[in-house]
């Protein structure tokens, strides 16, 4: 247990020493967002039609941005293998790298995510239900993410393929996710569509840890 | 009981085994595709409704369902790949990727060309397209995953994880058509009870699918030769059979 709080303990320390990393997918996300704003005419009703895409497909790529690194500095500088080396099981510390990366990114992005749908135009039932959405598919997003991130790991073009290679398999998320919301906005029940994502969640909680620390193994052989 | 098992995974062993095998797949494959679409392209009665539009399924349902069964063999031998550490394992994985996205491509595209005239439209966003297109993305992700790798085993290990990954798509291209509502019909053949298509019908499809299965081993067993031939490049019986 302790060794878990370590290493969330550093993660912290390292986010703390290095601002620009936590702060730029926040800033990347209300910045894409505005410029959808500003595309489409002034004040055009439809924007809030789509705005449960825009929003989801947001938040998924600020995710994106900051997943690459999330294995790579410690593969740089030998880390890796430290941990993959220690008694510690590698499930355990790649599921803390996850759950640091979901704390340190994912969380920021959904608390700014429901000003941002207000401001496309999103009543209060369906803000919920994109909040809502989000805390239940931001940690899939991280989790596929961090696998895939885990399993091009050291290669030279991973900035490239990491987006290809994570796109297709989130995509079930953004469905469920935008759905949520657009059954808010028409006045449907939402329960269906967070079920699904909650399911999502428990499948990627419970099994992307174990692939993810056996890709972290493929990487460092 | 097992020797046999592991004898197939000695390259040499694999090799010559696959050339002994292809001739007889090749011909078997040629036969039942022409049986298959002269049967079903020039013989078969047109459908009552759909006319001659019909016959494309003797091209997209043997594709698409390849496509699927591909996907599946290729986790499968991921996970042996993984398990065992077995290399012929890896080289099977390796070589279905490319099959596979083809025979993705082709149902993607017959399926296209029969919607217009069908539908009314080339393309609707609906569970089944667009799990299928997933599909695509994901063969073609482990593609490009094996080339980033300089070392092909490492490659393998990381293509193995991420179709093992993937494969949880599979059955939702094989039973969104039951679970979503879905302009695309469920499925005419593979179901229980009385087929709802007529003999005439069926039999060249049954032999088109057939041909086609075989076609895409015949693909396989060839790049997994090549593969085979690729890795071993400098030992012993690669120098010698060339």
């Amino acid at each position: 247990m302790s060794a878990v709080a370590a290493l969330l303990r550093r993660e912290a320390w390292l986010a703390a020493r290095s601002r620009s990393d936590w702060l730029m997918p926040p800033f990347f996300l209300v910045v894409v967002v505005t410029l959808f704003g500003l595309g489409a005419e002034p004040n055009d009703p439809r924007l809030a039609r789509f705005a449960p895409a825009i929003l989801w497909v947001a938040n998924l790529l600020a995710a994106l941005l900051t997943l690459e690194r999330l294995f790579r500095a410690d593969h740089e500088d030998g880390t890796l293998e430290q941990m993959v080396l220690s008694p510690l099981p590698l499930y355990l510390v790649a599921a803390c790298k996850l759950l640091s990366h979901w704390l340190l990114t994912g969380l920021p992005l959904v608390l700014l995510s429901a000003p941002l749908g207000a401001m496309l135009g999103l009543d209060t039932a369906a803000v919920v239900a994109l909040v809502a959405g989000l805390v239940l598919g931001t940690p899939c997003i991280s989790a596929v993410g961090g696998f895939v991130a885990a399993l091009t790991v050291g290669l030279p073009r991973a900035g490239l393929l990491l987006p290809v290679l994570v796109l297709p398999l989130i995509v079930p998320v953004v469905i469920f996710g935008a759905g949520a919301v657009r059954s808010a906005q028409q006045g449907l029940p939402v329960d269906a569509p967070l079920y699904f994502l909650a399911a999502i969640l428990a499948v990627c909680v419970t099994l992307v840890p174990w692939v993810c620390s056996a890709a972290l193994r493929n990487a460092v052989d | 009981m097992w020797t046999w098992f592991h004898r197939l995974a000695s390259p040499p062993h694999f090799y010559r085994l696959a050339e002994r095998w292809l001739p007889w797949v090749g011909v078997a494959a040629a036969g039942l595709l022409a049986w298959g679409w002269i049967g079903g392209l020039v013989f078969a009665p047109p459908d009552y409704q759909q006319k001659d539009a019909f016959r494309i399924i003797y091209v997209h349902v043997p594709t698409a369902a390849a496509s699927l069964s591909l996907y599946t063999m290729m986790a499968v031998a991921g996970a042996v790949a993984l398990i065992w550490r077995m290399k012929l394992a890896e080289c099977v994985l390796v070589a279905t990727a490319p099959v596979g996205a083809g025979m993705t491509v082709v149902a993607l595209i017959t399926g296209m060309l029969w919607g217009k005239p069908m539908w009314g439209t080339y393309w609707v966003w609906d569970a089944r397209l667009t799990s299928e297109l997933v599909l695509l993305f994901l063969y073609l992700g482990v593609i490009g995953l094996q080339q980033a790798f300089e070392d092909a085993r490492a490659a393998a290990r990381a293509c193995a994880l991420l179709a093992i990954v993937g494969v949880v798509n599979v059955p939702i291209v094989k039973y969104s058509v039951e679970w979503w509502n879905s302009l695309h019909q469920t499925s005419t053949i593979l179901k229980l009870g009385k087929p709802t298509i007529t003999a005439d019908m069926a039999v060249p499809l049954y032999a088109a699918l057939a041909g086609t299965f075989l076609l895409c081993a015949y693909a396989i067993l060839r790049r997994v030769q090549n593969e085979l031939l690729w890795r071993e490049r400098r030992t012993g019986w690669v120098a010698e059979l060339l």
